[in-house]
């Protein structure tokens, strides 16, 4: 069966104007309400896995109308974005009452899902624009959303850097309509295929590597992220870290880069070198954090460059011809990698949460001995760490595996020894908080501690059963073949990806 | 020289935007930002003498009903116009927001000078 691709825009953009409607009396409707729209969205999301297909907007024909396109990529995120919304949506149910005006809270939130939808299944590049700042805005608004000193401080950190990144695309996309004649990403590239990279275009090109890497938070450009994610509400930092940095920033900069103007060596240095920053940075300036929240924020920068790694090395070893098995495994990986953060960054932000508003602080230094009071939330933070930090057989190890086997694959060897040692300082980060939030002494102040079950256990359970499960994405070649192989084929087709959608 | 000049408007937003420390000045630098990459789109589309993209009978050749070549080469590209509307009413929604963060802001630290507004470090 396969599914109208609007729908995936339209569910949620619905949805959001309705909820505001219910006002404070519907609260439990709305609530409900959401959870159904997002589940909804999950089932079609699983649905969508394996096919592709380009709808155009009004029947008008592509160079002219708008179109949607699903393909690999697209499907891969789009199952990431509804695996990582429906759990954070069920967290919410419980988590959010600790707010007023619920129902904005729900609705801000479906308007950030439908933004990435967006995002992910746009055809055309001044679409993607807009609904990056569908999204982006949203976002904005909720890292704002408790109206405190920091979040409103935070809030603004955010909207500024992401203001500016926002315009750079915009101005990026003007450069590129100016040059080629053409918003259609297929269109545009074929007419760059022709031409070449004029200097116009080779100027789009970098500002569209600044305006996506702000929003991916890579190292030159990762200010706002630290003190936006630990600001916002427990769910939506793990919306944020899981899946918007990467919709925004990474999917983005990737369709930009690998479909729209091709590779090059050069260009996959580039990316390369924004990787191993991220990574040693961030992983150096988490272990210090004693902010539990801003410690997993750090963390994320970290992690966002292996997936940038992966995608960088496979850039190079396409771009010099070299050969493919290996471009197409470090792709993998990083895109694997991508996959496996979502869900335990996510996972990790929702344990905080549930520590948050167990104990009301966010200082490791004043918990300790938790793991008695709250074991839902101690068992799931264990496999979540042990997910990250690449513990076998856990999620992370198979995407770090294959990124360390493709980095040897291309004799690039000191590539995968800074991926071991900063899995290494990862395990130290996250030792970090076992150590001072489940064990030790149990603080006076926190005897009477009571961990919230219902939906927020839930929600963390079915996170981290897929924890444990990802690795089967690698393992079981069905699976591989129907959900990841085609991802990476969009990425290694590279140009192609014009005559493809132009003759879908 | 124009798209010097718009560049250079740019460039002003983005400099106000980076090195102001007042937070409306702030606003107002991305807002100047914004506006040049506006006026750029709008530039693209510009065409010195063109005609309204709109096509009525005196465009059709009364011979072969084909639209006269004059027309084709004379009529302004839409396509920006609509591109700028767009752009216009995205970045009211971003302004609107960060003005009213703005006002929140001064509420709880009365001030508007993000050297003072520094909660969060580390």
């Amino acid at each position: 069966m396969s599914v109208p691709l609007p729908v995936f825009i339209a569910v949620p953009l619905v949805t959001a104007f309705i909820l505001p409607a219910f006002g404070r009396k519907g609260k439990a409707v709305a609530t409900a309400w959401a959870n159904l729209a997002t589940v909804a969205l999950l089932v079609l999301a699983a649905l969508s896995v394996g096919q592709s297909g380009v709808y155009e907007i009004g029947k008008w024909p592509i160079p002219l109308g708008i179109n949607l396109v699903l393909d690999g990529l697209s499907s891969l995120l789009l199952l990431a974005i509804s695996v990582v919304s429906a759990a954070a949506m069920l967290f919410s149910a419980r988590y959010m009452e600790q707010y007023t005006a619920k129902a904005k809270y729900l609705s801000l939130f479906l308007l950030m899902v439908a933004g990435m939808n967006g995002v992910v299944l746009s055809g055309d590049l001044f679409n993607l624009f807009v609904f990056l700042e569908i999204a982006s805005i949203a976002s904005y608004a909720l890292v704002g959303f408790g109206c405190e000193h920091e979040e409103l401080e935070a809030s603004f950190k955010y909207m500024v850097l992401g203001s500016i990144g926002s315009i750079f695309v915009l101005f990026a996309v003007a450069l590129v309509y100016g040059n080629t004649g053409s918003l259609n990403m297929a269109y545009a590239s074929k007419a760059i295929q022709s031409s070449g990279l004029n200097p116009g275009l080779g100027f789009a090109l970098s500002l569209f590597i600044v305006g996506f890497g702000l929003k991916a938070a890579l190292v030159p450009f990762h200010a706002w992220l630290p003190d936006a994610h630990p600001s916002a509400p427990a769910p939506i930092s793990a919306m944020l870290s899981g899946v918007l940095i990467k919709t925004l920033g990474i999917y983005a900069l990737v369709r930009v880069v690998f479909n729209v103007f091709g590779v090059s060596v050069q260009l996959g240095w580039l990316l390369i070198a924004l990787a191993l920053f991220s990574m040693v940075a961030g992983a150096f300036l988490a272990i210090g954090q004693w902010d539990i929240k801003r410690l997993m924020a750090y963390s994320s920068i970290s992690q966002i460059g292996y997936v940038v790694l992966g995608i960088g090395v496979g850039a190079t070893l396409i771009a010099k011809g070299a050969n493919m098995a290996w471009a197409s495994l470090a792709i993998l990986g990083g895109l694997l990698h991508l996959v496996n953060h979502a869900v335990y960054k996510s996972l990790l932000f929702l344990t905080s949460g549930s520590v948050q508003m167990a104990t009301g602080t966010r200082e490791m230094r004043k918990m300790g001995g938790l793991a008695e009071r709250m074991p839902i939330t101690r068992t799931t933070c264990t496999v979540a760490s042990a997910a990250i930090v690449g513990i076998p057989p856990f999620s992370g190890f198979w995407s770090k595996l294959i990124l360390v086997i493709a980095a040897v694959q291309a004799h690039l060897y000191w590539i995968a020894a800074i991926i071991v040692f900063v899995s290494l300082c990862t395990l130290i980060m996250y030792l970090k908080v076992q150590r001072y939030v489940f064990l030790g002494e149990l603080p006076e102040a926190l005897q009477e501690t009571k961990e919230h079950h219902g939906s927020m256990a839930v929600a963390m359970v079915f996170l981290a059963c897929l924890c444990v499960l990802m690795g089967l994405l690698v393992i079981v070649p069905s699976l591989r073949a129907n959900i990841l192989d085609p991802a990476v084929n969009v990425l290694i087709e590279g140009l192609g990806y014009s005559a493809r959608v132009i003759n879908m | 020289m124009p798209y010097a000049l718009c560049f250079l408007l740019f460039m002003i937003g983005l400099y106000c935007a980076v090195v102001k420390k007042n937070m409306v000045k702030i606003v107002i630098g991305i807002m100047v930002m914004e506006y040049a990459v506006n006026l750029f789109l709008i530039m693209l589309g510009y065409r010195t003498g063109g005609e309204a993209p709109i096509i009525d009978k005196t465009n059709i050749d009364p011979q072969t009903g084909q639209i006269i070549a004059g027309f084709v080469n004379n009529a302004v590209d839409p396509l920006p116009q609509a591109l700028v509307l767009t752009a216009i009413v995205i970045s009211l929604g971003s302004l609107a927001l960060m003005i009213s963060i703005c006002i929140r802001t001064y509420e709880k630290y009365g001030t508007f000078d993000i050297t003072e507004i520094r909660r969060l470090k580390g």
